[in-house]
């Protein structure tokens, strides 16, 4: 199943860069020797084993723009799945941003009006920390106002933290078909094995693709949990990969939790939390097994 | 306060990256943040680094090209200092005459000082190779060589180089090396390693100070580098995952009512040891984690004593009597454990 995305932005805005780092298993500091796209790069990534992303990583510059909506055109926005419209947050010329902007918008409702459509404020980072929820929402505010009428989501992303993993994983669930389903399956797995929480995410780049609690609001974790564990254990994936060792699984306790994350079906990797200390570690895993095999069984090749 | 505690000062050029290094092992600033967050050094900053029993010491952030120590009261009762330099700023003439002025006033307060120069800022376009760096490396200690001839007396000095990134594992291992010429029971430590991976067949041990993820100490079987930046990689990985599902305020809000009590220390101290408890809360005596590798390779943690981890590589087949080496690790413990409290309190 092929889906095409388009990733469009100002150059320098930071869509090699993201894309880098989701799909190509780049650093966030590898990112600083990236050379300007040029025209348009395809790049086709495989999710979740056979649906297949067809980036368009489109390069910013002005020039490139111009082609985009005259010759190009059709070529650029036709049948377009998902659009991701990249905003940097240090622009030096905000206004030809939104030129730019409602141009792209213009072309997809014309080309593909179905398309979902995805704003990143990106490289937040460069903000300060206490001024980010205002800055941000001024932001989306004005890209509202740009809107056309078109329904968009948008997120605050940068690399150097974990809501580059929450805004692509919020981005990426949208073209999982069986998603409710799946969903479904967590939930039962997770009351059966007496888990406070279970969460699933695709192997490769191990974003997270549906997760389910139980008592979570007596818990009051973190709500930017999901997307921090993928950032981890990204980032730790990745330093095995340089001792030319795969990582398999991990077990992490202390006095008040076991968290287990184990390699689950042939595209997943999963995690189970576990604060009941009645529970013993063999049972969990032997949950973890049995649960392996009926995922494997109803979701292999869907 | 009955002995003070040994002093580490950071020496170098202006912008070499000295405060940059104190900030990301102690402070825990990422690396690029560095890029904008840090002014120039106006005055020598202090930080008391005491977070585990065994390595405490006073770390010294100097301002850069300072030069008032010509009346060296500083270097008096000091054991080492630290000079940073910048790889990407040549020449290095000046910066090492002043290296060697400095090592020329400490020596004459105290001979056997220990230098330890950090070939600083090792990353980035010119050092994509390891050749390039080893290049520069050499073409330091030919320099320094040289520079110290026309000084009188430097011929035994204890100059040690180490090439460092803050962007990579190298300031870790190489600040470790600083730190455990500081540890008094070095020696035992690693004995007590030694027998610990002698038993159980393991193939590495590393003890390390969870807070800034320095080792303090390890078997005598050689570092091979991927596997302490594993290790290294795994502190990271315990402390984020407990600090998501293992924060003790998380489970238990009768202890934030108890925790409301705290006003006893407006004082600026007292302040920051109270939040770096807190903070460090969710490492606890039953911290423990296993990570498995598909090259048949478990990396083991184990919470030691306050905030140190044992941390070893160990191959899945001996991992499997993880009862053993429960044992074993319980052992070392209780030996740890003895060592601090003759030590006595801190
Ligand atoms: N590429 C690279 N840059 C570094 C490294 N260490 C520090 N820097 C950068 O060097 C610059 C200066 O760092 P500082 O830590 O302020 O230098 P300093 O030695 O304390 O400077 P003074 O206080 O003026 O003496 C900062 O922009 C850092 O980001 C490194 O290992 N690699
Ligand atoms: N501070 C910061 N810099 C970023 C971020 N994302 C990308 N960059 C930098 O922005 C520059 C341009 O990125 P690139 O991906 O080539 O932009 P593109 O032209 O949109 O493809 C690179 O130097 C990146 O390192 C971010 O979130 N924060
Ligand atoms: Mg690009
Ligand atoms: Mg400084």
């Amino acid at each position: 199943m092929k889906k095409k995305v388009l990733l469009m932005g100002k150059a320098h805005s930071g869509k090699t860069s993201m894309r880098s780092i989701i799909f190509a298993n780049y650093l966030a500091r590898d990112t600083m020797r990236l050379s300007p796209t040029l025209d348009v790069e395809h790049h086709h990534v495989r999710f979740l084993g056979n649906l297949v992303l067809n980036l368009w990583d489109c390069g910013g510059q002005d020039a490139f723009y111009e082609s985009y909506f005259e010759r190009d055109r059709e070529t650029i926005f036709r049948s377009v799945e998902l659009l991701i419209y990249v905003f940097d947050i240090e622009s030096d010329n905000p206004e030809k941003d939104f030129d730019h902007f409602s141009g792209v918008l213009e072309a997809i409702e014309e080309n593909s009006p179905d398309a979902r459509i995805f704003v990143l404020v990106h490289k937040m980072d460069l903000v300060h920390e206490d001024e980010r929820d205002v800055i941000f929402e001024d932001r989306q505010r004005i890209i509202q106002a740009h809107s056309r009428g078109l329904s968009l989501q948008c997120f605050a992303t940068s690399i150097w933290d974990e809501t580059l993993y929450k805004a692509w994983s919020e981005i990426v669930t949208n073209l999982i078909p069986n998603i409710q389903l799946l969903k479904t399956h967590l939930d039962d797995f997770c009351r059966i094995s007496d888990a406070d929480e279970v969460v699933l995410f695709e192997r490769a780049t191990f974003l997270v693709i549906a997760h389910t609690s139980q008592n979570a609001a007596q818990h009051n974790f973190d709500a930017h949990r999901f997307e921090k564990i993928s950032n981890i254990v990204k980032q730790f994936k990745l330093s095995c990969g340089k001792t030319q060792a795969g990582f398999q699984g991990m077990e992490v306790k202390n006095s008040l939790f076991s968290a287990f994350i184990d390699a689950f079906t042939e595209n997943t990797y999963i995690m189970v939390i576990v604060s009941d200390p009645q529970i013993e570690t063999a049972a969990t895993l032997i949950n973890i097994k049995n649960a392996r095999e009926h995922f494997e069984k109803n979701f292999a090749r869907s | 306060m009955s002995s003070p505690l040994p002093k580490v000062l950071l020496f170098g050029p202006r912008r070499s990256g000295k405060s940059s290094i104190k900030q990301v092992l102690f402070s825990k600033m990422s690396p690029h943040e560095t890029l904008f967050r840090l002014e120039s050094t106006p005055t020598p900053q202090h930080l008391i680094v005491d977070t585990n029993r065994l390595s405490q010491f006073e770390l010294i952030d100097f301002p850069g090209d300072w030069d008032e120590a010509s009346n060296n009261p500083i270097f008096l009762g000091l054991s080492c200092f630290v000079f940073v330099l910048d790889a990407q700023d040549e020449p290095y003439d000046l910066v090492l005459s002043y290296l060697t002025n400095l090592i020329s006033k400490a020596t004459k307060v105290n001979p056997r000082i220990h230098v330890h120069v950090f070939i600083n800022k090792v990353d980035g376009e010119l050092f994509l190779s390891e050749e390039a760096k080893y290049d520069c490396r050499r073409d330091i200690v030919s320099l320094v060589q040289e520079e110290m001839e026309t000084f009188q007396g430097l011929d035994n000095v204890n100059v040690e180089y180490y090439l460092t990134s803050i962007y990579d594992h190298s300031v870790y291992e190489s600040f470790s090396k600083v730190v455990q010429k500081l540890v008094p029971a070095l020696n035992t430590i690693e004995s007590l390693l030694n027998v610990l991976v002698e038993r159980n067949g393991m193939e590495k041990a590393f003890l390390f100070d969870v807070a800034s993820k320095l080792y303090i100490s390890t078997d005598s079987n050689p570092v091979d580098a991927a596997g302490y930046e594993l290790c290294s990689d795994m502190i990271d990985v315990v402390l984020d995952v407990s600090g998501i599902y293992g924060g003790r305020h998380n489970s238990d809000s009768n202890r934030e009512i108890d925790d409301g009590s705290k006003g006893e220390g407006e004082g600026g101290e007292q302040d920051k040891s109270v939040t770096e408890e807190e903070k460090n809360g969710y490492y606890d005596s039953e911290s423990c984690a296993a990570i498995h590798l598909s090259n048949g390779i478990v990396l083991y943690l184990k919470e030691v004593e306050s905030m140190l981890a044992l941390v070893c590589l160990t191959r899945e087949e001996s991992f499997g009597r993880r009862g053993l080496v429960d044992y074993n690790i319980g052992v070392f413990k209780e030996a740890i454990k003895k060592m601090i409290e003759v030590a006595g309190p801190k």
